[in-house]
């Protein structure tokens, strides 16, 4: 109960943030928002289920082209994210078929390779705009209307994905993921369908992700290969991750939280080095804080476990 | 009585290593049968190939009448087939409640997880393990995660269960309580395979006992029969020393 009570609180709270009236507070909201869906979306199969996916690019360029091109097609809004959604969804189930069988660095490398491989696909196949981009539709708001459209947009499915976490932290699926983490061997075992219980994972780590770039796409108005299919974007959800408590509920969303204030304070004062003390500062906090920055709060916790 | 777990002429190679090698056997329901031989026999590669760990290269397996030669190792499970590892395999940062409740949850025992936090207690219980129900599976010591492997595999509600080396390692008391155990469980009805290197343990508990010997099946039948046998003392002991030794018979 206590986690739905946390819930709904920072809903809340973070909900009357646009009556503070500062659109670049807005503008970091929701980016921070987008960064807690894909922080938490990867925690389903870096954290839950121990498997270093860096696929979250594709999913995220998969969302925001899927979202885009149709939506040049006529098709609207809502709908265009939503099929990003299940595009991204569909696309992991069908991928994960192929690498969930490699473990550790293998199956690392080979989801590094699939956002380069979708980079490739949309700079040459028509349609795409390849490399010189894709323009979407403008919203017909005020400026200050859409940030805060595209504001609260961001947050309700940061709140989604963080809901779908809660319900799958305590579920079978769940657990079965922290068995196969742990021991994939010893979990088959037990009568685990490992590859099942991996592909949704994997699948779950996708849909909140495909529709984060969709409503990206939409949000910045222009899209193109480089920027949606960024590695950054596969490894900063990993850093958040580990900064805020790997395999927990609010340690993604706390981590993205902590990892945009520092790029943004980092990136105001030390214009010209801001790569090279951001990394710092990660390397620090993951050296010193491995277990992230919600162990800190658990250890003065009592010990809770699931299975009573 | 029937039989539960019928090998026929099952192999496993690993390259050119023959592990197992053509072995035939029987195994009824009720039954208690040691698994022997020295080591490197295929005792262990012959507990993978019945759970599906690694599928035999050739023969069939057939449990209760059903070929799962080709079965993968969480369907086997669900059968009713359950097995502890010789190296223990605990998820170390889950609590020993929680190791246990996985084995009743995944093979269909409890519909969710708090009931199958319920049915995990029951089995610590009949384990000895209560007290260290809320415990992380790694602060435990060696005889007791070889415990928990058993508490896993109860959690199951295995028809056959195999035990893998369940008394290495552990002192003399600790054996005579997990033979204990290992009786109370054989009345419950489940029919067990121990694989053991002491003869103690053994002779004690099984009604048969098979020996493997460079993956072969070498003999198999009461144990004061099998420990006698000269094919078996030359396995352990050379063959030199089977010819000379008078309690050698065939």
């Amino acid at each position: 109960m206590r986690v739905w009570f946390t819930l709904i609180a920072i809903a809340l709270l973070l909900a009357s943030l646009p009556l503070a009236g500062n659109n670049y507070l807005l503008r970091i909201a929701t980016t921070v928002c987008m960064y807690a869906v894909m922080a938490q979306s990867w925690n389903f199969i870096g954290g839950l289920a121990g498997y270093p996916s860096f696929a979250t690019a594709a999913f995220f360029g998969l969302g925001a082209y899927t979202s885009a091109i149709i939506q040049s097609h006529g098709a609207p809004l809502m709908l265009a994210w939503g099929c990003a959604g299940l595009a991204a969804l569909s696309f992991a189930a069908f991928l994960g078929g192929a690498i969930l069988h490699l473990r550790g660095h293998y199956f690392a490398i080979a989801s590094l390779i699939v956002a380069e491989m979708l980079r490739e696909i949309v700079n040459t196949m028509p349609g795409t705009g390849g490399g010189k981009g894709l323009t979407l539709p403008i919203l017909k708001i005020s400026v200050a209307a859409q940030a805060q459209f595209f504001f609260y947009a961001m947050l309700a499915l940061a709140l989604l994905c963080t809901a779908a976490a809660i319900v799958i932290h305590r579920s079978k699926l769940g657990f079965g993921l922290r068995c196969i983490q742990q021991n994939e061997d010893a979990a088959s075992i037990l009568g685990v369908n490992a590859y099942a219980y991996k592909t949704a994972a994997f699948s779950l780590s996708a849909v909140f992700v495909g529709m984060a770039g969709a409503i990206y796409a939409s949000w910045v108005n222009y899209i193109e290969p480089p920027d949606v299919f960024d590695v950054l974007l596969a490894v900063k959800p990993m850093v958040m991750v580990l900064l805020g408590g790997l395999g927990t509920i609010f340690g993604p969303a706390l981590g993205a939280v902590i990892l945009l204030t520092f790029e943004e304070l980092v990136w105001r004062n030390f214009l010209t080095v801001h790569a090279a003390a951001l990394g710092l500062i990660i390397v620090m906090l993951v050296l010193f804080l491995p277990n992230g920055i919600l162990s800190l709060v658990r250890e003065k916790l009592p010990h809770k476990g699931a299975a009573k | 009585m029937t039989a539960l777990l019928t090998l026929d002429g099952v192999s496993r190679s690993f390259g050119g290593l023959n592990a197992v090698d053509d072995v035939s056997l029987t195994v009824d329901k009720g039954e208690i049968v040691g698994l022997i031989g020295p080591n490197g026999a295929g005792k262990t590669t012959l507990i993978n190939l019945i759970t599906g760990v690694h599928p035999a290269t050739g023969g069939r397996v057939r449990f209760e009448g059903r070929d799962i030669t080709r079965m993968k190792p969480y369907q086997i499970a669900r059968l009713g087939l359950a097995r502890t590892f010789q190296i223990v395999q605990p998820f170390p940062k889950m609590t020993v409640a929680e190791n246990v409740a996985a084995g009743a949850l995944f093979c269909g025992h409890a519909g969710n997880v708090r009931e199958a936090g319920a049915i995990a207690r029951e089995h610590l219980a009949f384990t000895g393990l209560a007290d260290l129900a809320d415990r992380p599976a790694a602060s435990l010591t060696l005889a007791r995660r070889k415990r928990l492997e058993l508490a896993k595999s109860l959690a199951m509600r295995p028809r056959l269960l195999m035990l893998d080396e369940v008394n290495a390692g552990l002192n003399p008391t600790e054996i005579e309580e997990a033979l204990g155990i290992i009786r109370r469980i054989a009345e419950q009805g489940v029919t067990i395979i121990v694989i053991e290197h002491l003869m103690k343990v053994v002779l004690s508990i099984s009604h048969r006992v098979a020996v493997l010997h460079h993956g072969q099946l070498i003999a198999q039948g009461a144990p004061r029969d099998v420990i006698s046998n000269k094919s078996v003392i030359g396995a352990y002991l050379g063959a030199k020393y089977a010819a000379t030794n008078p309690r050698g018979r065939h």
